[in-house]
């Protein structure tokens, strides 16, 4: 079988691949998407802690 | 140390043995989810034969059917958690029902979508307001209204209650999705998988489509779990701030 008749899939290529694109694309952003967002709320939770600890160590507020 | 003592990290006890276990899991799973669809893949595009009915169409079916399967176990599951929530104020239970919920909207999209795209060449219509379809149809905006009312309403607690009595509510709607090929005389075709009678396709189909449905699984877990990992940090980070106006 030649790649271009797996891609024609018997006249339905646009249908199949259609439909499997647009699942691999959707989950592949969904995927880069959430591990992004545990990333940066990680990034900001450990700033915001160090800033506080040195605020404290300061004794500013105490 | 002395973070130990300012944030209050028990109501967190949960989700602090929560985070590292999904640490560990979600590399697992987002392993197990590619090595399952690219077998699964192989399955369903070079060993599974031609239909002799609907030619290569159907092989629509192995991505398909595991998002409509994942479009109704995942709003189960987050009505599970929106009851445990809802009745026993466990935070978790809160945090892993939202991150439930944008992962199971994206399924029913694509169960919807790659429907439309099969019913194209096979019933000549992309879409049909049949039974099975427009319920699916409704949990999609089951989904989407329990995302928006969650996030319309500015008091967190306040709006965990109300979409979680949405959510549980809503569940109703999926029996009617999975029984109404039976229920009614949809134009959608009824189950070609069963556990009682054995299926209806070829080895390879049946391999190709519990692969796949198993993949989505081992990729809902890994993402849902990644999720309820950035929403434990984003709670979190609003503790901890409010902690520090609190010492002022």
């Amino acid at each position: 079988m030649d790649i271009a008749e797996f891609l024609h899939m018997g006249g339905h290529g646009f249908y199949i691949w259609g439909s499997y694109g647009t699942a691999l694309f959707l989950m592949v952003i969904e995927g880069i998407w959430v591990f992004k967002r545990r990333n940066k709320a990680k990034k900001e939770l450990e700033r915001m802690e160090a800033d506080f600890a040195r605020v404290d160590g300061q004794g500013v507020n105490g | 140390m002395s973070m130990t003592r300012r944030i209050p990290w028990m109501k967190y006890a949960s989700a602090s043995n929560f985070y590292p276990l999904a640490d560990r899991l979600v590399p697992i799973f987002m392993g197990l989810a590619l090595v399952l669809a690219v077998i699964g893949l192989y399955l369903g595009f070079v060993v599974a034969p031609i239909d002799y009915q609907q030619g290569n169409s159907y092989r629509i079916m192995f991505i398909h059917v595991p998002a409509a399967w994942m479009s109704m176990f995942i709003y189960l599951l987050l009505a599970m958690y929106a009851i445990i929530s809802l009745v026993w104020r466990v935070k978790m239970a809160d945090i892993m029902a939202y991150s439930l919920a944008p992962t199971g909207a994206m399924f029913t999209f694509i169960a919807l979508l790659t429907g439309a795209l099969w019913g194209r060449p096979t019933w000549g219509t992309y879409w049909i307001w049949d039974a099975r379809l427009t319920s699916e149809l409704l949990l999609l905006f089951l989904y989407l209204g329990y995302m928006g009312l969650y996030s319309a309403i500015p008091d967190r607690q306040r709006a965990s209650r109300a979409a979680a009595f949405l959510a549980i509510v809503g569940a109703v709607n999926v029996p009617i999705i999975y029984f109404s090929v039976i229920w009614w005389n949809t134009l959608h075709q009824g189950s070609s998988f069963s556990f009682s009678e054995g299926a209806s396709m070829t080895d390879a189909m049946l391999y190709a489509l519990l692969l796949m449905a198993l993949a989505c699984w081992a990729y809902t877990i890994a993402v849902v779990l990644r999720r309820a990992q950035a929403l434990i940090l984003e709670r979190k980070k609003v503790a901890l701030w409010a902690s520090q106006i609190s010492k002022k």
